[in-house]
């Protein structure tokens, strides 16, 4: 008996999401067994994250809560990632994006809500735009790599973030803590239901609805995927590749600017540092493992949400890093990349001839 | 001038890390394979390095457990990318979060210890030589080992064989393959050698630079690495004028903070971030312009099979 590798030429739908579930099962089973090895409890771990985020009512909402950013910013990525081209910097964006709808509120403040928010929202939109643009312009213009480009800024705009809370912006009352003075109520996103839940939801499930009709059923969204799977091919068709470039840059940047307004408007009405708990690598997970797909990614979203929340009790209730999640989503990224393979080929037993 | 020596001694010693991570990067992608998880690398590498020096009291072993958790991250690296055609870049990010999550979680009871470390060596004779005796020979040997290294690499990729395969499989995995070469072996050797080059710069941070473990302590530098690959275009000699430029930069901006500069330190820490943009943005453009070559592995990122006969 000897085996042989084939090519598959199509894989239903469905077994590439089966083959997504299992691979993630695999991955929680493998951290199980690290954990283990560091003399942590995996049983501990594991139920601790569920209850904190299933425990309650509230326990879910803050689920959702911290779901919220990394699906839209997973949308952002995904973006990008149609058309291969790699923005890993989402967060730098996302934080542009907050710095910009802070500064409105400071210089700008307006009692009308709608009008606060609303120009709270084109400042992040601009601010994450204009963050991503500059390096799609790069690319487009002199072929940079937009992968450090976008990384680099991740790291300016965290350190140009630090700067405005420690200094210009450090609210006098806050004695001491790196953080600008509270919003005025007309720039809070009102919340949902009595939960922190706050209407950044909508925006995110408009921004779902929005993404699925562009990338499926328009000319543009076309254009994009065609980008992606044969940038020359595309070029032969006349689509004009540096332009698209700039644009999905700049689209991809303006919604995660907008997640990053959402988190300080709806959530912590203020400006502080740290604000972002690497919700640009989650991101690119949730994009990844929802193979592209903007309904999908909602759901492993919530995953990650899960994963996040189960972070913080992790580290309150058993001492461990925030980052020690991490490692249980690297390996998830690792067992989905690994069993990718499988639904891209096939292994056949058969008799040796 | 005598102000100048102190910063570039550091200049050199902060440079050590990227140098030694940009050539490790360089032999990996020379072989057409893009490990984009530097950062996560360098931290398990610093981590383990730490990690043994304090245990076993030597900072050698130090470094040897940190190259070999680099060569097992690198063989991680490789399975997924050479043999199961992984997208590289997706598995280099998942590599940086996973490393940055073991290291966090198994650094956390070496927070706040510090270890005596990698003692300096003052080269007889040279060291004595002004200004460039005091900024390179009176280093620390893993600082003499990256001046040997250069170069041996530099000789290794132009002048011997297995230098040559690489690059062939670097370039043209089908020519190679059919000179007999085997792909995906070369593939696997330089992702785990190369890998475990990282993980020394990572440890290098640890064991001979900061002397103490701290998460997330590379803060960037994995990335900044894969930048000067670019802007080395993949020639050792490069790599090092890159690193030592970096560490330049970085050399000049902590003096400034010690020196109590009215410039907020922030923005002091973003020169590294916007020095390496500068330096990407100037070797693309001549790049562009046709000025230099950016000979970039023409097989980069791209999966290779062995095509069916019957």
């Amino acid at each position: 008996m000897g085996f042989k590798i084939e090519k598959r030429l199509d894989a239903p739908a469905w077994m590439k999401v089966a083959t997504t579930v299992f691979f993630i099962f695999l991955a929680f089973v493998a951290s199980g067994v690290f954990l283990y090895t560091q003399g942590v409890s995996p049983v501990q771990v594991y139920s601790v994250i569920l209850k904190s985020a299933f425990g309650s009512t509230y326990d879910f909402s803050e689920t959702i809560v911290k779901a919220l950013p990394v699906a839209m910013v997973s949308l952002a990525v995904m973006l990008c990632f149609t058309m291969q081209i790699w923005n890993i910097g989402a967060e730098g964006q996302a934080l542009a994006g907050a710095l910009a709808a802070a500064a409105v509120v400071r210089y700008f403040p307006m009692d009308n809500r709608v009008a606060m928010l609303s120009s709270m929202a084109l400042a992040a939109a601009l601010a994450g735009g204009f963050w991503a643009g500059t390096a799609g312009f790069l690319k487009a213009r002199w072929n940079v790599n937009e992968i450090i480009i976008t990384l680099m800024l991740n790291y300016i705009a965290i350190r140009l973030m630090e700067f405005f809370v420690y200094g210009p912006w450090r609210d006098p009352a806050s004695l001491g803590f790196p953080m600008t003075r509270p919003f005025v109520p007309s720039a809070r996103l009102p919340s949902l239901w009595g939960t922190r839940i706050h209407m950044g939801l909508y925006a995110l499930l408009i921004l779902t609805v929005v993404m699925e009709i562009v990338l499926r059923k328009t000319r543009w969204g076309y254009e994009i995927r065609v980008l992606g799977h044969n940038a020359r091919a595309a070029r032969y068709a006349g689509i004009n590749v540096a332009s698209s470039i700039v644009v999905v840059m700049f689209l991809s940047g303006a919604i995660a600017g907008l997640a990053g307004m959402c988190e300080v408007s709806g959530l912590q009405g203020r400006l502080q540092a740290g604000f972002s708990a690497q919700y640009g690598y989650t991101a690119i997970t949730v994009a990844w493992l929802s193979h592209l797909n903007p309904t999908l990614s909602l759901f492993v979203s919530f995953l990650m949400g899960v994963l996040l929340v189960g972070g913080y009790a992790l580290q309150i209730g058993m001492g461990l890093s925030l980052a020690s999640t991490l490692i249980l989503q690297g390996l998830i990224l690792f067992f989905v990349l690994g069993g990718e393979f499988f639904h891209n080929y096939r292994i056949r037993l058969e008799k040796r001839r | 001038m005598e102000m100048l020596v102190p910063i570039l001694a550091v200049a050199v010693r902060s440079g050590t890390p990227i140098l030694y991570a940009t050539l490790g990067e360089i032999l990996t992608e020379k072989s057409g394979v893009m490990n984009l998880g530097l950062e996560g690398i360098m931290l398990m590498g610093a981590f383990s390095g730490f990690a043994a020096s304090l245990s076993t009291g030597n900072p050698w072993l130090g470094l040897l457990a940190a190259f070999g958790t680099g060569a097992c991250l690198g063989l991680i690296h490789a399975f997924l990318t050479v043999s199961l055609g992984s997208n590289q870049v997706v598995c280099g990010l998942a590599m940086t979060v996973f490393g940055s999550g073991t290291s966090a979680l198994m650094g956390r009871s070496y927070i706040g210890r510090t270890i005596p470390g990698m003692a300096g060596y003052e080269i007889p004779f040279l060291s004595e030589i002004p200004v460039a005796g005091r900024v390179f020979f009176s280093q620390d040997a893993m600082v003499y080992a990256s001046f040997c290294l250069v170069p041996l690499m530099f000789f290794f990729l132009r002048r011997t064989r297995p230098g040559l395969n690489l690059r062939a499989v670097g370039d043209s995995p089908k020519a190679a393959d059919a000179l007999g070469i085997s792909v995906a072996r070369v593939r696997y050797m330089y992702t785990i050698l190369g890998a475990g080059l990282v993980a020394l710069g990572g440890a290098y941070m640890s064991v001979a630079y900061n002397k103490f473990w701290a998460e997330g302590m590379t803060a960037g530098r994995g990335w900044i690495a894969v930048a000067m690959v670019i802007f080395a275009i993949w020639n050792p000699f490069q790599a090092a004028l890159g690193a030592y430029l970096f560490g330049g930069v970085e050399a000049f901006q902590l003096r400034l903070q010690a020196a109590g500069t009215s410039i907020p330190t922030p923005l002091l820490m973003m020169t590294p971030y916007i020095m390496t943009i500068l330096v990407l943005l100037f070797i693309s453009i001549a790049g562009k312009q046709r000025k230099v070559l950016l000979a970039a592995p023409a097989a980069l990122g791209i999966p290779f099979y062995r095509e069916e006969r019957d």
